[in-house]
Protein backbone atom coordinates (compact mmCIF):
# COMPACT_ATOMS: atom_id res chain seq x y z
CA UNK A 1 0.00 0.00 0.00
CA UNK A 2 1.27 3.81 -0.83
CA UNK A 3 1.99 5.44 2.15
CA UNK A 4 1.50 8.45 1.19
CA UNK A 5 -2.22 9.62 -0.61
CA UNK A 6 -2.83 13.00 -2.51
CA UNK A 7 -4.27 15.75 -0.19
CA UNK A 8 -5.79 18.97 -1.78
CA UNK A 9 -6.94 21.99 0.32
CA UNK A 10 -9.20 24.34 -1.89
CA UNK A 11 -11.54 27.79 -0.93
CA UNK A 12 -13.27 29.12 -3.28
CA UNK A 13 -10.86 31.58 -3.72
CA UNK A 14 -7.88 30.17 -4.63
CA UNK A 15 -5.69 26.73 -3.90
CA UNK A 16 -4.00 26.63 -0.65
CA UNK A 17 -2.17 23.27 -0.84
CA UNK A 18 -1.78 20.50 -2.97
CA UNK A 19 0.53 18.01 -1.10
CA UNK A 20 1.23 14.52 -0.69
CA UNK A 21 0.67 13.36 2.78
CA UNK A 22 1.11 10.83 4.83
CA UNK A 23 -0.98 12.04 7.47
CA UNK A 24 -4.13 14.75 7.88
CA UNK A 25 -5.89 15.07 10.83
CA UNK A 26 -9.66 16.47 10.21
CA UNK A 27 -11.78 18.84 12.96
CA UNK A 28 -14.60 17.09 11.85
CA UNK A 29 -18.18 18.36 13.65
CA UNK A 30 -18.67 15.21 15.05
CA UNK A 31 -15.27 15.17 16.51
CA UNK A 32 -11.84 14.93 14.93
CA UNK A 33 -10.30 12.45 12.31
CA UNK A 34 -7.46 11.33 11.10
CA UNK A 35 -7.74 10.14 7.55
CA UNK A 36 -4.26 7.74 6.40
CA UNK A 37 -3.99 6.07 3.40
CA UNK A 38 -6.14 3.42 2.67
CA UNK A 39 -8.83 4.86 4.95
CA UNK A 40 -12.65 4.19 4.03
CA UNK A 41 -14.15 6.68 1.95
CA UNK A 42 -15.91 9.21 3.95
CA UNK A 43 -17.51 12.64 3.35
CA UNK A 44 -17.66 14.56 6.45
CA UNK A 45 -18.73 18.18 7.65
CA UNK A 46 -16.01 20.27 9.21
CA UNK A 47 -16.19 22.36 12.13
CA UNK A 48 -13.89 25.82 12.22
CA UNK A 49 -10.76 24.35 13.26
CA UNK A 50 -7.10 23.63 12.91
CA UNK A 51 -6.43 21.27 10.13
CA UNK A 52 -2.93 19.15 10.33
CA UNK A 53 -0.87 18.09 7.39
CA UNK A 54 1.73 15.76 7.65
CA UNK A 55 3.70 15.39 4.77
CA UNK A 56 7.51 14.34 3.76
CA UNK A 57 8.21 17.87 4.21
CA UNK A 58 6.74 18.12 7.34
CA UNK A 59 4.19 19.39 9.23
CA UNK A 60 1.94 21.95 8.07
CA UNK A 61 -1.18 23.56 9.64
CA UNK A 62 -4.67 25.31 8.38
CA UNK A 63 -7.38 27.26 9.40
CA UNK A 64 -10.70 26.54 8.55
CA UNK A 65 -13.95 27.74 9.10
CA UNK A 66 -16.09 24.73 8.61
CA UNK A 67 -17.00 23.45 5.31
CA UNK A 68 -16.17 20.05 4.36
CA UNK A 69 -13.66 17.25 3.42
CA UNK A 70 -13.71 14.07 1.12
CA UNK A 71 -11.51 11.30 2.26
CA UNK A 72 -10.72 7.97 0.20
CA UNK A 73 -7.94 5.40 0.43
CA UNK A 74 -6.09 8.08 -2.13
CA UNK A 75 -6.83 10.85 -1.37
CA UNK A 76 -8.49 13.41 1.01
CA UNK A 77 -9.78 17.09 -1.11
CA UNK A 78 -11.11 19.68 1.91
CA UNK A 79 -13.45 22.31 0.70
CA UNK A 80 -13.33 24.91 2.80
CA UNK A 81 -15.56 27.97 3.12
CA UNK A 82 -12.60 30.20 4.42
CA UNK A 83 -8.82 28.80 4.67
CA UNK A 84 -6.07 30.04 5.81
CA UNK A 85 -2.21 29.33 6.48
CA UNK A 86 -1.77 28.98 10.06
CA UNK A 87 0.58 32.49 9.75
CA UNK A 88 -2.54 33.99 8.09
CA UNK A 89 -4.65 33.77 11.00
CA UNK A 90 -3.08 36.35 13.44
CA UNK A 91 -5.01 37.27 16.19
CA UNK A 92 -7.00 40.53 14.10
CA UNK A 93 -7.96 38.27 11.23
CA UNK A 94 -9.26 36.07 14.34
CA UNK A 95 -11.08 39.09 16.17
CA UNK A 96 -12.95 39.68 13.52
CA UNK A 97 -13.63 36.24 12.30
CA UNK A 98 -15.17 35.78 16.18
CA UNK A 99 -17.08 38.96 15.50
CA UNK A 100 -18.48 37.80 12.42
CA UNK A 101 -19.66 34.79 13.57
CA UNK A 102 -20.66 36.14 17.07
CA UNK A 103 -23.13 38.86 15.03
CA UNK A 104 -25.04 35.60 13.03
CA UNK A 105 -25.08 34.08 16.64
CA UNK A 106 -26.95 37.05 17.90
CA UNK A 107 -28.86 37.50 14.95
CA UNK A 108 -29.74 33.81 14.44
CA UNK A 109 -33.01 32.63 13.93
CA UNK A 110 -34.38 30.39 17.15
CA UNK A 111 -34.09 26.87 14.88
CA UNK A 112 -30.39 27.44 14.07
CA UNK A 113 -29.44 29.35 16.88
CA UNK A 114 -27.94 26.35 18.02
CA UNK A 115 -25.66 25.87 15.63
CA UNK A 116 -24.86 29.69 15.51
CA UNK A 117 -23.69 29.40 19.14
CA UNK A 118 -21.68 26.45 18.43
CA UNK A 119 -20.23 27.86 15.43
CA UNK A 120 -18.87 30.93 17.58
CA UNK A 121 -17.89 28.45 20.71
CA UNK A 122 -15.95 26.73 18.12
CA UNK A 123 -14.19 30.19 16.82
CA UNK A 124 -13.54 30.29 20.44
CA UNK A 125 -11.82 27.28 20.94
CA UNK A 126 -9.95 27.80 17.59
CA UNK A 127 -8.64 30.94 19.00
CA UNK A 128 -7.35 29.53 22.74
CA UNK A 129 -6.34 26.21 20.55
CA UNK A 130 -3.52 28.34 19.03
CA UNK A 131 -2.87 30.94 21.79
CA UNK A 132 -4.32 34.00 20.71
CA UNK B 1 -16.89 74.02 -45.69
CA UNK B 2 -15.03 73.43 -41.63
CA UNK B 3 -12.62 76.49 -41.14
CA UNK B 4 -8.62 75.28 -40.59
CA UNK B 5 -9.44 76.35 -37.05
CA UNK B 6 -12.18 74.37 -36.73
CA UNK B 7 -10.75 70.62 -38.08
CA UNK B 8 -7.42 71.23 -35.69
CA UNK B 9 -9.82 71.26 -32.58
CA UNK B 10 -11.89 68.62 -33.81
CA UNK B 11 -8.22 66.84 -34.21
CA UNK B 12 -7.27 67.69 -31.00
CA UNK B 13 -10.14 66.20 -29.20
CA UNK B 14 -10.12 62.87 -31.31
CA UNK B 15 -6.54 62.41 -30.11
CA UNK B 16 -7.68 63.07 -26.28
CA UNK B 17 -10.39 60.27 -26.86
CA UNK B 18 -7.89 57.80 -28.39
CA UNK B 19 -5.47 58.40 -25.34
CA UNK B 20 -8.84 57.78 -22.91
CA UNK B 21 -9.87 54.63 -25.14
CA UNK B 22 -6.22 52.94 -25.27
CA UNK B 23 -5.54 53.88 -21.33
CA UNK B 24 -9.29 51.96 -20.53
CA UNK B 25 -7.74 49.12 -22.80
CA UNK B 26 -4.67 48.65 -20.99
CA UNK B 27 -6.80 48.67 -18.05
CA UNK B 28 -9.12 46.23 -18.72
CA UNK B 29 -6.62 43.99 -20.09
CA UNK B 30 -4.65 43.99 -16.64
CA UNK B 31 -7.74 43.79 -15.11
CA UNK B 32 -8.83 40.78 -17.26
CA UNK B 33 -5.68 39.16 -16.09
CA UNK B 34 -6.31 39.52 -13.07
CA UNK B 35 -9.97 38.27 -13.36
CA UNK B 36 -8.90 34.76 -15.53
CA UNK B 37 -6.38 33.79 -12.35
CA UNK B 38 -9.33 34.36 -10.09
CA UNK B 39 -11.73 32.38 -12.30
CA UNK B 40 -9.11 29.75 -12.52
CA UNK B 41 -8.20 29.38 -8.78
CA UNK B 42 -12.28 29.18 -8.17
CA UNK B 43 -12.31 26.12 -10.55
CA UNK B 44 -10.92 23.07 -8.28
CA UNK B 45 -13.11 23.72 -5.98
CA UNK B 46 -16.53 24.27 -8.20
CA UNK B 47 -15.38 21.01 -9.57
CA UNK B 48 -15.12 19.11 -6.62
CA UNK B 49 -18.39 20.54 -4.87
CA UNK B 50 -19.79 19.35 -8.18
CA UNK B 51 -18.53 16.22 -7.87
CA UNK B 52 -19.18 15.34 -4.33
CA UNK B 53 -23.03 17.06 -4.78
CA UNK B 54 -23.69 14.68 -7.52
CA UNK B 55 -22.71 11.84 -5.74
CA UNK B 56 -24.60 12.88 -2.81
CA UNK B 57 -27.73 13.58 -5.27
CA UNK B 58 -27.26 10.37 -7.08
CA UNK B 59 -27.31 8.52 -3.29
CA UNK B 60 -30.16 10.80 -1.92
CA UNK B 61 -31.78 12.96 -3.94
CA UNK B 62 -34.33 10.14 -5.18
CA UNK B 63 -35.79 9.56 -2.07
CA UNK B 64 -38.72 11.17 -0.40
CA UNK B 65 -37.01 13.14 2.02
CA UNK B 66 -34.87 14.84 -0.41
CA UNK B 67 -34.57 18.37 0.57
CA UNK B 68 -36.51 21.00 -1.03
CA UNK B 69 -33.14 22.74 -2.79
CA UNK B 70 -32.79 19.52 -4.92
CA UNK B 71 -36.09 18.43 -5.51
CA UNK B 72 -38.14 21.51 -5.91
CA UNK B 73 -41.39 22.61 -5.28
CA UNK B 74 -42.62 20.10 -7.52
CA UNK B 75 -44.34 22.61 -9.52
CA UNK B 76 -43.20 25.43 -12.30
CA UNK B 77 -45.25 28.07 -12.22
CA UNK B 78 -43.31 30.83 -10.93
CA UNK B 79 -39.49 31.31 -12.55
CA UNK B 80 -37.22 33.50 -11.00
CA UNK B 81 -34.53 34.93 -13.47
CA UNK B 82 -31.26 36.59 -11.95
CA UNK B 83 -29.74 38.79 -14.62
CA UNK B 84 -26.03 39.46 -13.82
CA UNK B 85 -24.49 42.07 -15.78
CA UNK B 86 -21.83 44.93 -15.62
CA UNK B 87 -22.20 47.90 -13.53
CA UNK B 88 -20.68 49.67 -16.18
CA UNK B 89 -20.75 50.04 -19.85
CA UNK B 90 -18.65 50.63 -22.45
CA UNK B 91 -17.95 47.20 -23.35
CA UNK B 92 -19.42 46.40 -26.62
CA UNK B 93 -22.33 43.86 -26.86
CA UNK B 94 -21.47 42.43 -23.20
CA UNK B 95 -24.99 43.50 -21.39
CA UNK B 96 -26.74 43.83 -24.31
CA UNK B 97 -26.27 40.21 -25.14
CA UNK B 98 -27.27 38.99 -21.52
CA UNK B 99 -30.27 40.89 -21.46
CA UNK B 100 -31.01 39.75 -24.91
CA UNK B 101 -30.90 36.12 -23.95
CA UNK B 102 -32.58 37.01 -20.41
CA UNK B 103 -35.45 38.72 -22.58
CA UNK B 104 -36.14 36.02 -24.77
CA UNK B 105 -36.51 33.48 -22.20
CA UNK B 106 -38.62 35.72 -20.14
CA UNK B 107 -41.09 36.27 -22.91
CA UNK B 108 -40.89 32.43 -23.77
CA UNK B 109 -41.97 31.99 -20.18
CA UNK B 110 -44.67 34.39 -20.20
CA UNK B 111 -45.91 32.85 -23.68
CA UNK B 112 -45.95 29.31 -21.55
CA UNK B 113 -48.28 31.46 -19.14
CA UNK B 114 -46.00 30.96 -16.74
CA UNK B 115 -45.20 33.99 -13.76
CA UNK B 116 -41.69 35.21 -14.28
CA UNK B 117 -40.02 37.65 -11.41
CA UNK B 118 -36.54 39.40 -12.03
CA UNK B 119 -33.89 39.44 -9.87
CA UNK B 120 -30.77 41.86 -11.06
CA UNK B 121 -27.36 41.61 -10.42
CA UNK B 122 -25.51 45.20 -11.69
CA UNK B 123 -27.09 48.15 -12.65
CA UNK B 124 -26.74 47.70 -16.97
CA UNK B 125 -28.74 44.55 -17.12
CA UNK B 126 -31.30 46.21 -15.01
CA UNK B 127 -31.74 49.53 -17.05
CA UNK B 128 -31.38 47.86 -20.15
CA UNK B 129 -34.89 45.44 -19.50
CA UNK B 130 -36.48 48.29 -17.45
CA UNK B 131 -38.58 49.30 -20.59
CA UNK B 132 -39.51 45.62 -21.04
CA UNK B 133 -40.02 43.80 -18.07
CA UNK B 134 -39.29 46.42 -15.54
CA UNK B 135 -43.20 45.22 -14.21
CA UNK B 136 -41.72 41.65 -13.10
CA UNK B 137 -38.49 43.35 -11.33
CA UNK B 138 -38.63 42.04 -7.30
CA UNK B 139 -35.13 42.90 -6.66
CA UNK B 140 -31.75 44.76 -7.27
CA UNK B 141 -28.62 43.87 -6.18
CA UNK B 142 -25.75 46.23 -6.42
CA UNK B 143 -21.92 45.43 -6.61
CA UNK B 144 -20.82 49.02 -7.79
CA UNK B 145 -19.02 49.61 -4.57
CA UNK B 146 -17.54 46.18 -4.34
CA UNK B 147 -13.86 46.37 -5.14
CA UNK B 148 -13.19 42.90 -5.27
CA UNK B 149 -15.38 39.79 -6.29
CA UNK B 150 -15.18 37.68 -3.32
CA UNK B 151 -16.86 34.68 -1.86
CA UNK B 152 -18.81 36.31 0.58
CA UNK B 153 -20.49 38.39 -2.30
CA UNK B 154 -21.78 35.76 -3.49
CA UNK B 155 -23.50 34.05 -0.13
CA UNK B 156 -24.89 37.23 0.62
CA UNK B 157 -26.69 37.07 -3.16
CA UNK B 158 -27.18 33.26 -2.85
CA UNK B 159 -28.79 33.54 0.66
CA UNK B 160 -31.08 36.53 -1.13
CA UNK B 161 -31.71 33.75 -3.55
CA UNK B 162 -32.89 30.90 -1.24
CA UNK B 163 -34.64 33.15 1.10
CA UNK B 164 -37.14 33.70 -1.17
CA UNK B 165 -37.04 30.07 -2.63
CA UNK B 166 -37.91 29.55 1.26
CA UNK B 167 -40.88 31.83 1.26
CA UNK B 168 -42.13 30.16 -1.52
CA UNK B 169 -41.92 33.14 -3.82
CA UNK B 170 -40.96 30.97 -6.78
CA UNK B 171 -40.28 27.40 -7.63
CA UNK B 172 -37.64 27.65 -10.59
CA UNK B 173 -34.49 30.28 -10.49
CA UNK B 174 -32.40 30.53 -13.15
CA UNK B 175 -29.29 32.49 -13.43
CA UNK B 176 -27.88 34.48 -16.47
CA UNK B 177 -24.27 35.58 -17.20
CA UNK B 178 -21.59 35.48 -19.78
CA UNK B 179 -19.29 32.57 -19.82
CA UNK B 180 -15.97 33.85 -20.94
CA UNK B 181 -14.32 31.89 -23.86
CA UNK B 182 -12.17 34.35 -25.00
CA UNK B 183 -11.01 38.14 -25.71
CA UNK B 184 -13.42 38.32 -28.87
CA UNK B 185 -15.77 35.75 -27.93
CA UNK B 186 -18.10 35.60 -24.31
CA UNK B 187 -20.95 33.53 -24.53
CA UNK B 188 -24.59 34.55 -22.64
CA UNK B 189 -25.56 31.36 -21.16
CA UNK B 190 -28.75 30.66 -18.91
CA UNK B 191 -28.24 28.15 -15.57
CA UNK B 192 -30.47 26.54 -13.55
CA UNK B 193 -29.62 27.02 -9.56
CA UNK B 194 -32.94 26.14 -8.04
CA UNK B 195 -33.83 23.38 -8.29
CA UNK B 196 -30.03 22.22 -8.26
CA UNK B 197 -28.96 20.28 -11.25
CA UNK B 198 -25.17 18.29 -11.35
CA UNK B 199 -24.05 16.95 -14.49
CA UNK B 200 -23.55 13.21 -13.30
CA UNK B 201 -20.70 11.50 -15.41
CA UNK B 202 -21.68 7.75 -16.01
CA UNK B 203 -18.90 6.51 -14.09
CA UNK B 204 -19.48 8.27 -11.28
CA UNK B 205 -16.89 7.16 -8.39
CA UNK B 206 -17.31 4.09 -7.58
CA UNK B 207 -16.31 4.45 -3.84
CA UNK B 208 -19.62 4.36 -1.73
CA UNK B 209 -18.92 6.88 0.56
CA UNK B 210 -19.98 6.85 4.53
CA UNK B 211 -21.66 10.13 5.69
CA UNK B 212 -20.72 11.72 9.02
CA UNK B 213 -23.23 13.35 10.18
CA UNK B 214 -25.59 11.67 8.56
CA UNK B 215 -25.82 12.23 4.39
CA UNK B 216 -29.13 13.92 4.45
CA UNK B 217 -27.27 16.68 7.37
CA UNK B 218 -24.58 17.22 5.10
CA UNK B 219 -26.55 17.27 1.58
CA UNK B 220 -28.73 19.75 3.54
CA UNK B 221 -25.35 22.03 4.78
CA UNK B 222 -24.13 21.82 1.43
CA UNK B 223 -26.96 23.01 -0.86
CA UNK B 224 -26.82 26.52 -0.07
CA UNK B 225 -23.04 26.13 -0.72
CA UNK B 226 -23.37 25.09 -3.81
CA UNK B 227 -25.79 27.34 -5.09
CA UNK B 228 -23.62 29.90 -3.67
CA UNK B 229 -20.24 28.57 -5.32
CA UNK B 230 -22.35 28.49 -8.68
CA UNK B 231 -23.00 32.03 -8.19
CA UNK B 232 -19.80 32.82 -7.72
CA UNK B 233 -18.28 31.32 -10.76
CA UNK B 234 -20.98 33.20 -12.35
CA UNK B 235 -19.54 36.37 -10.95
CA UNK B 236 -16.05 35.57 -12.09
CA UNK B 237 -16.56 34.64 -15.34
CA UNK B 238 -18.82 37.93 -16.11
CA UNK B 239 -16.22 39.57 -14.69
CA UNK B 240 -13.43 38.48 -16.49
CA UNK B 241 -16.26 38.19 -19.76
CA UNK B 242 -17.04 42.15 -18.99
CA UNK B 243 -13.37 42.79 -18.99
CA UNK B 244 -12.66 40.84 -22.06
CA UNK B 245 -15.45 42.41 -24.02
CA UNK B 246 -14.30 45.94 -22.96
CA UNK B 247 -10.79 45.28 -24.02
CA UNK B 248 -11.47 44.38 -27.32
CA UNK B 249 -14.15 47.30 -27.61
CA UNK B 250 -11.41 49.61 -26.49
CA UNK B 251 -9.40 48.30 -29.04
CA UNK B 252 -11.42 48.67 -31.32
CA UNK B 253 -12.93 52.45 -30.63
CA UNK B 254 -8.67 53.16 -30.40
CA UNK B 255 -8.12 51.92 -34.06
CA UNK B 256 -11.33 54.02 -35.15
CA UNK B 257 -9.96 57.39 -33.04
CA UNK B 258 -6.55 56.27 -35.61
CA UNK B 259 -8.36 56.19 -38.97
CA UNK B 260 -10.19 59.32 -37.46
CA UNK B 261 -7.48 61.02 -36.85
CA UNK B 262 -5.54 60.01 -40.09
CA UNK B 263 -8.33 61.27 -42.33
CA UNK B 264 -9.20 64.69 -40.73
CA UNK B 265 -5.34 65.51 -40.92
CA UNK B 266 -5.54 64.55 -44.69
CA UNK B 267 -8.52 67.25 -45.15
CA UNK B 268 -6.50 69.61 -42.46
CA UNK B 269 -3.76 69.80 -45.16
CA UNK B 270 -5.93 69.84 -47.99
CA UNK B 271 -7.56 72.71 -47.00
CA UNK B 272 -4.39 74.35 -45.84
CA UNK B 273 -2.74 73.90 -49.34
CA UNK B 274 -5.80 75.19 -50.94
CA UNK B 275 -6.06 78.12 -48.74
CA UNK B 276 -2.22 78.51 -49.58
CA UNK B 277 -2.88 78.27 -53.40
CA UNK B 278 -5.55 80.44 -53.34
CA UNK B 279 -3.88 83.26 -51.51
CA UNK B 280 -1.02 82.91 -53.61
CA UNK B 281 -3.67 83.33 -56.84
CA UNK B 282 -4.48 86.56 -55.57
CA UNK B 283 -0.97 88.09 -54.96
CA UNK B 284 -0.10 87.34 -58.32
CA UNK B 285 -3.28 88.37 -60.01
CA UNK B 286 -2.70 91.43 -58.21
CA UNK B 287 0.34 91.98 -58.90
CA UNK B 288 -0.34 91.14 -62.55
CA UNK B 289 -3.48 94.15 -62.32
CA UNK B 290 -0.59 96.84 -61.50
Amino acid sequence: MADTMQFDLVSPERRLASVAAREVRLPGVEGDLTAMPGHAPVILSLRPGILTVVSAAGTAEYAVTGGFAEVSGEQVTVLAERGLTRAELTAAVHAEMLAEAKKVADAAHPTVADAAAKMLADMEALGTHINL
Amino acid sequence: MPSLKDLKNRIVSVKNTRKITKAMQMVAAAKLRRAQESAEAARPYAERMNAVMSSLAGAVGSTDGAPRLLAGTGSDKVHLLVIMTGERGLCGGFNANIAKLAKSKAMELLAQGKTVKILTVGKKGRDALRRDLGQYYIDHIDLSDVKKLSYPVAQKIAQNIIDRFEAGEYDVATIFFSVFQSVISQVPTAKQVIPAQFETDGAASSAVYDYEPGDQEILTALLPRAVATAIFAALLENNASFNGAQMSAMDNATRNAGDMIDRLTIEYNRSRQAAITKELIEIISGAEAL
